[in-house]
């Protein structure tokens, strides 16, 4: 498998992704940078985590205009994976590419800690080698990562089952209290009505190695080398 | 005389007008703005409790360069649709001003 890295000025998590497909996954990634036209060949584009562009304006909005963003739409279009990663995520839905806007967390704190996601939907390439209902534990780190859609947007997602994954406790129960940024429906991360493209704001490539923590990112990764298998 | 693209843009750039388009983006009604609450919650406790509501946006100012009001003012939409704002969370309105000595 191979994995296209997406490098924007001001990345910080593309090493983090690259160092897990290349050295914890056995697969292969490269580096694109931002002022790419093409991808090179690839299977799977990741839109990883950082802070694009000093976040100016708003998370993803400057990033969602380089030169690059144009061969990932096509890729998408081509039924590509298309995977956004914390400020991968915010670029994507900058652009389009996925429902809704993700802004200032409620609590108006930069959350870096440990949180838990319950699977919403096992049927995306991402999610595929997990059940619904799992609870993973995986690491957050945003300032940015209030999701928010309009209901008319939200009940479609619903309909659709493009929300993946939802903040709860270690249990699996969706709460309040489990929700570190005041995102709508305690939603984590979504998928486009396709299923190809999907962003979310924790960091799954940050927990794939016992010594950090958790290795509960690992199955995300996987589900996605399982879909591209099969084709 | 010979236009090149090079000189053409000079001779554009002197003609045209330059106007100051001043651009306000705030949250829609519906969405919920953390940075309002705590200000408004801040300058009630400085004692101005006859405060109702806060909301926090952005400014910009940016400078057209348009031989007229009607094509500053479309330039101005397009870009706070496309950058200057997010429409799925935000209003976005602004003012031109008029360049000085304009024709």
């Amino acid at each position: 498998m191979k994995f296209a890295v997406l490098v924007f000025p001001g990345s910080n998590c593309d090493l983090d992704a690259y160092h897990l497909v290349q050295d914890v996954l056995n697969h292969e990634a490269h580096y694109v940078r931002y002022d790419q036209m093409t991808l090179g060949r690839c299977d799977a584009v990741i839109l990883p985590g950082g802070f694009s562009y000093g976040d100016y304006l708003r998370s993803g909005a400057i990033a969602r205009f380089s030169p690059i963003m144009e061969a990932v739409q096509e890729f998408a279009e081509q039924g590509g994976l298309v995977f956004g990663i914390c400020n991968g995520f915010q670029v994507l839905t900058e652009a389009g590419m996925l429902p809704g806007a993700l802004y200032r967390n409620q609590n108006l704190q930069f959350r870096c800690r440990q949180v838990f996601l319950r699977i919403e939907n096992d049927d995306t390439p991402y999610t595929g080698s997990a059940a619904r209902g799992d609870v993973l534990k995986i690491p957050v780190a945003h300032g940015d990562g209030c999701y928010y859609a309009p209901p008319d947007v939200l009940d479609k997602l619903d309909e659709n089952r493009q929300i993946i994954f939802r903040y709860s406790n270690a249990k699996g129960e969706i709460t309040e209290e489990a929700n570190p940024n005041g995102s709508l429906d305690n939603i984590a991360g979504v998928c486009n009505k396709r299923g190809n493209v999907a962003g979310m704001m924790p960091h799954p490539e940050r927990a794939g190695e016992a010594v950090l923590g958790s290795e509960d990112g690992l199955v995300i990764f996987k589900s996605i080398c399982h879909y591209m298998e099969q084709f | 005389m010979k236009h090149t693209a090079k000189s053409f843009a000079a001779w554009k750039g002197a003609h045209d007008l330059l106007w100051k388009a001043k651009v306000e983006v705030t949250l829609k009604k519906e969405v919920r703005d953390p940075q309002g609450l705590a200000v408004e919650k801040s300058l009630k406790t400085l004692g101005y409790e006859m405060v109702q509501r806060v909301r926090v946006g952005k400014y910009m100012e940016v400078f057209i360069e348009a031989d007229s009001r009607k094509k500053a003012s479309l330039l101005v939409e397009e870009m706070s649709e496309r950058l200057l704002s997010n429409p799925v969370i935000e209003d976005y309105s602004y003012t031109l001003q008029e360049p000085e000595g304009g024709k």
